[in-house]
C-alpha cells in the first residue's frame, strides 16, 4: 500500500502535533505548568486528553489485528482496557487526586512517608513505562513500513524525535491540548472509514463473515515476504512468483503441497482468486465460523489465558504511569471522578470500531494471516476494499490516525517517565532536569526496539498491564483502603508481584513465541503474579505491625475527606 | 424601711425557648475532631472510608464479576457462545457492543452514590 496520500497524512499529523505543541509553549512557563498544566483543565478537556493518551498503538491497530487472527477471545482486550477505568473510578480516582502528588512515586511517598517505598515504586513506574513505550515505537515502525515501505526503524525514530521535541518544548500543558485533539482525531480516523467499509461490504453483496469456509484470497493477490516466514497450508495451493520456497529457488509457477513451508525473505508469490490462504504457525487455522466462536483460540490453557488477560487489564490500568499523572490535572477529587466517567464513554465509543476491521479482514485481507503482519489489517483494509482515490484517501486517514495514536501515547508516557526520572533518579530539579530526563526516557526503549522479536503489539502492551497490575495496583488499592499496610509490606508486595511479572515479560519478549507448555504462564503472568502481590503485601503488613507509617490517619483524612470541608489536614493540597 | 403596701416581690420564670438565637458553638466542631485525630474524629473518618470502600468493592464485584463470568459460560455451555442475536453471534454482541454502555451506567451510578455519601459526611461534620 505504498501511497503518497499516506505519507502526507503521517506528515500532517506529525507537523500538526508539533504546531499544537509550540502553541502550548507560549503559555507554559513555570515548572508546575510543565508537570500538571497548573491544574486548570476542565473535565471534558481532561477526559479527551486521557482518551487521547490511552488509545495507543495497541488500541488502534493491535486489537483489530488480534481479533482478525484469533477471534472473539481478543475482544477481552478492549473490554479490559475500558473496565480498567471502571475499577480505577471505583477504587482509586478521587483519593489519588486528593493525595495531591505529581507522579506515582509521589503517591507512594505521600502515603507511606518512606524513601524505600518511593524508590521501589519509581523503579516499577519506569519499567512499566518503558515496556509500554516499546510497542508504540514498534507500531510506528510497522505503520510507516506499511504506508511507505521504509524500514521499521524509521517510524520508531520519527515518533521518538517528534515526541521528544514536543515534550521538551511544551511539557504537560501543551500535551493536554495535543492529547485532547488527538482523541478526536483518532476517533475520526477509525470511525469514518468504518462507515465506508460497511457500505462497500454491502455493495459487494454482504458476504457472510462467519461462513463455514477457510479464509481464501478474494482476488488474485501478490504477497511479498519481508522476513523469513514459516506457514502451514491446509489445502494444496497453486502459485506463481519468484524467490525461495522450502530452500529451493522458485521462478514461475508451482504448487504448495499440504503441510509446512518456509519462505525466504524477499520472496514474492502470487495466488489466484479463491485459493485457500496458508497460515503462519502462531495463528490457528480455522474456518470463519469456528473463528467466530469464543474459546477456540487453540491455546493450551484457554481459560487461564483469558482470565489472566482479564485480571491484567482490569487492574493494570490504574498502575500505568501516564494514566495516573492525568489525575493530578483535575482541580479536585470530585472532578477526577467525573473525568473518569466521561473517559469510560469516550473509550466505549472508540472500541466499537476495531472488531469491525478485524472481522472484515477475514474476507478482504486474508494474506496477512500468511505473512503474520496481522497488526496491519486496519491500515491495509480501506485501500483493499474500496478501489481508487476514495480507498487511498481513507487509507491515508487511518494511517494518520494510527500515527496520532503512537504520538499521543508516547508523549504521555514520556512526560510521566521524565517526571519520575528527573525527580527520583537524576535528582535534577526544574525545567532543565525535565528536559534532560525526557531525552533519556526515549533512548532506552529506542535501543530496546533492536533487541526484541516479532511480538504482536497488543500482547506486549498486555505485558505492561500485567506488571502494573502486579506491582503498583496493590500499592494503590491497599494503600488507599487499608490503614494496616506497612512500609515493609508495601515494598515486599510490589517486589513479590512485580518482579516475576517483569521477568516473565522480558523472557516472552526476547524468546520470540516459544512453544513450551508453560509459555502462556510467562506470556500472560497476571493470573498468578497479581494475587501474589496482593497477598504478600497484606500478609507481610500484618506480620510487621510496628512499621505502619506514622501519621497514617492524617493521610487517610487527606485521601478520603471531601475538599470543601476546610479541614486543616488537607491544607497541603 | 419598706412600705407595707408594696406587694411582695415575686420571681417569674420565663421558659420560652430562644428559637431564633444561634446556638453557642460547640467547643469542638467535628472538623476539628478530625483534624486533631481524636477518637471521635477517627470514628467519623472510618465510617466514611468504610462506606466508600464498600461501594467501590461492591460495584467492581457486581459489574466486573458478571462480565468476567462470561468465559466460564462460553467454556462450559458452548451452545450459548454459538447463539445469534440481532444478526450477530452472542459473544460479539456482548463483548463488542453491550458491555460499554453497561460500564458507563455503572460508572454513573458509582459517581452519584459516592458524591451522595460525601455530601452526607459533609453535612454530618458541619451540623455537629
Amino acid at each position: 500500500m505504498s501511497s503518497g496520500y499516506g505519507i502526507v497524512a503521517v506528515l500532517v499529523v506529525a507537523v500538526g502535533t508539533m504546531l499544537v505543541g509550540t502553541y502550548g509553549l507560549r503559555i507554559s512557563r513555570t515548572t508546575s505548568d510543565f508537570f500538571v498544566a497548573s491544574r486548570t483543565v476542565s473535565p471534558w478537556w481532561n477526559a479527551s486528553a486521557i482518551g487521547g493518551e490511552y488509545l495507543s498503538a495497541a488500541s488502534f491497530v493491535g486489537i483489530a489485528g488480534l481479533i482478525f487472527a484469533h477471534g472473539p477471545d481478543m475482544l477481552w482486550f478492549p473490554v479490559g482496557y475500558t473496565a480498567g477505568y471502571l475499577v480505577l473510578l471505583a477504587l482509586v480516582a478521587a483519593p489519588l487526586r486528593r493525595s495531591g502528588a505529581y507522579t506515582l512515586p509521589d503517591f507512594a511517598e505521600a502515603r507511606f512517608a518512606s524513601p524505600a517505598v518511593r524508590a521501589v515504586a519509581s523503579v516499577f513506574a519506569l519499567g512499566i513505562g518503558w515496556l509500554y513505550l516499546l510497542p508504540q515505537l514498534q507500531g510506528a515502525g510497522l505503520t510507516l513500513h506499511t504506508v511507505t515501505g521504509a524500514p521499521d526503524w524509521v517510524g520508531a525514530l520519527v515518533v521518538a524525535v517528534v515526541v521528544t521535541t514536543n515534550v521538551i518544548s511544551g511539557g504537560m500543558r501543551s500535551i493536554t491540548f495535543v492529547q485532547a485533539f488527538q482523541y478526536w482525531l483518532k476517533l475520526t480516523a477509525i470511525a469514518v472509514p468504518v462507515v465506508f467499509l460497511i457500505m462497500a461490504w454491502h455493495a459487494h453483496g454482504a458476504r457472510d463473515l462467519t461462513g463455514p469456509q477457510f479464509p481464501e484470497f478474494p482476488k488474485q493477490t501478490t504477497v511479498t515476504f519481508d522476513t523469513d516466514t514459516t506457514f502451514d497450508a491446509s489445502r494444496a495451493t497453486p502459485f506463481t512468483g519468484t524467490g525461495r520456497v522450502d530452500g529451493e529457488r522458485v521462478d514461475g509457477g508451482g504448487q504448495l503441497a499440504v503441510g509446512r513451508h518456509a519462505v525466504a525473505a524477499g520472496t514474492r508469490l502470487t495466488f489466484p482468486e479463491g485459493a485457500a490462504v496458508p497460515h503462519v504457525r502462531s495463528i490457528p487455522s480455522n474456518t470463519n465460523d469456528v473463528w467466530a466462536l469464543p474459546m477456540r483460540g487453540g491455546e493450551r490453557f484457554p481459560l487461564y489465558a483469558v482470565y489472566s488477560l482479564i485480571i491484567a487489564t482490569f487492574l493494570g490500568t490504574m498502575g500505568l504511569p501516564h494514566v495516573i499523572v492525568r489525575f493530578y490535572t483535575n482541580p479536585n477529587g470530585r472532578a477526577a471522578r467525573r473525568t473518569t466517567l466521561i473517559v469510560l464513554g469516550l473509550l466505549g465509543v472508540f472500541y466499537l470500531m476495531p472488531p469491525i476491521y478485524g472481522a472484515l479482514g477475514r474476507l478482504y485481507t486474508p494474506e496477512l494471516l500468511m505473512t503474520g503482519d496481522t497488526d496491519a489489517v486496519v491500515l491495509v483494509l480501506p485501500s483493499r476494499m474500496i478501489d481508487g482515490l476514495g480507498g487511498q484517501l481513507l487509507g491515508a486517514l487511518v494511517a494518520g490516525g494510527a500515527f496520532a495514536a503512537f504520538l499521543s501515547t508516547s508523549s504521555g508516557l514520556m512526560v510521566s517517565l521524565a517526571g519520575v526520572l528527573s525527580r527520583d533518579v537524576l535528582r535534577l530539579r526544574g525545567v532543565r532536569g525535565f528536559r534532560v530526563s525526557t531525552v533519556l526516557a526515549v533512548l532506552v526503549p529506542l535501543g530496546m526496539t533492536w533487541l526484541v522479536g516479532k511480538v504482536p503489539v497488543a500482547d506486549m502492551v498486555g505485558l505492561a498491564f500485567a506488571v502494573a497490575a502486579s506491582s503498583l495496583c496493590p500499592l494503590l488499592v491497599l494503600g488507599i483502603w487499608s490503614t494496616r499496610i506497612t512500609t515493609v509490606g508495601a515494598v515486599a508486595g510490589m517486589v513479590a508481584g512485580g518482579l516475576p511479572a517483569l521477568v516473565a515479560g522480558m523472557v516472552t519478549i526476547s524468546a520470540r513465541g516459544g512453544g513450551a507448555w508453560y509459555h502462556v504462564f510467562l506470556a500472560r503472568p497476571a493470573a498468578w503474579t497479581v494475587p501474589l502481590g496482593f497477598v504478600v503485601m497484606y500478609v507481610v503488613s500484618l506480620l510487621t505491625p510496628r512499621k505502619v507509617p506514622p501519621g497514617v490517619n492524617h493521610v487517610m483524612v487527606r485521601l478520603h475527606a471531601p475538599e470543601n470541608l476546610g479541614l486543616r489536614s488537607q491544607d497541603r493540597l | 424601711m419598706t412600705s407595707p403596701q408594696r406587694p411582695p416581690t415575686q420571681r417569674v420564670v420565663v421558659t420560652s425557648p430562644r428559637t431564633r438565637a444561634p446556638r453557642a458553638p460547640r467547643p469542638y466542631p467535628a472538623s476539628r475532631e478530625i483534624d486533631e485525630q481524636s477518637e471521635l474524629g477517627a470514628v467519623y473518618m472510618r465510617s466514611l472510608i468504610r462506606t466508600q470502600r464498600r461501594l467501590g468493592l461492591l460495584l467492581c464485584a457486581v459489574v466486573c464479576g458478571s462480565v468476567a463470568a462470561l468465559p466460564l459460560v462460553f467454556t462450559f455451555a458452548p451452545q450459548v457462545g454459538a447463539q445469534r442475536l440481532l444478526g450477530l453471534p452472542l459473544p460479539w454482541l456482548l463483548l463488542g457492543i453491550l458491555v460499554f454502555p453497561v460500564f458507563v451506567l455503572a460508572g454513573w451510578f458509582y459517581v452519584r452514590q459516592a458524591e451522595r455519601s460525601e455530601r452526607e459526611f459533609a453535612e454530618l461534620v458541619e451540623r455537629s
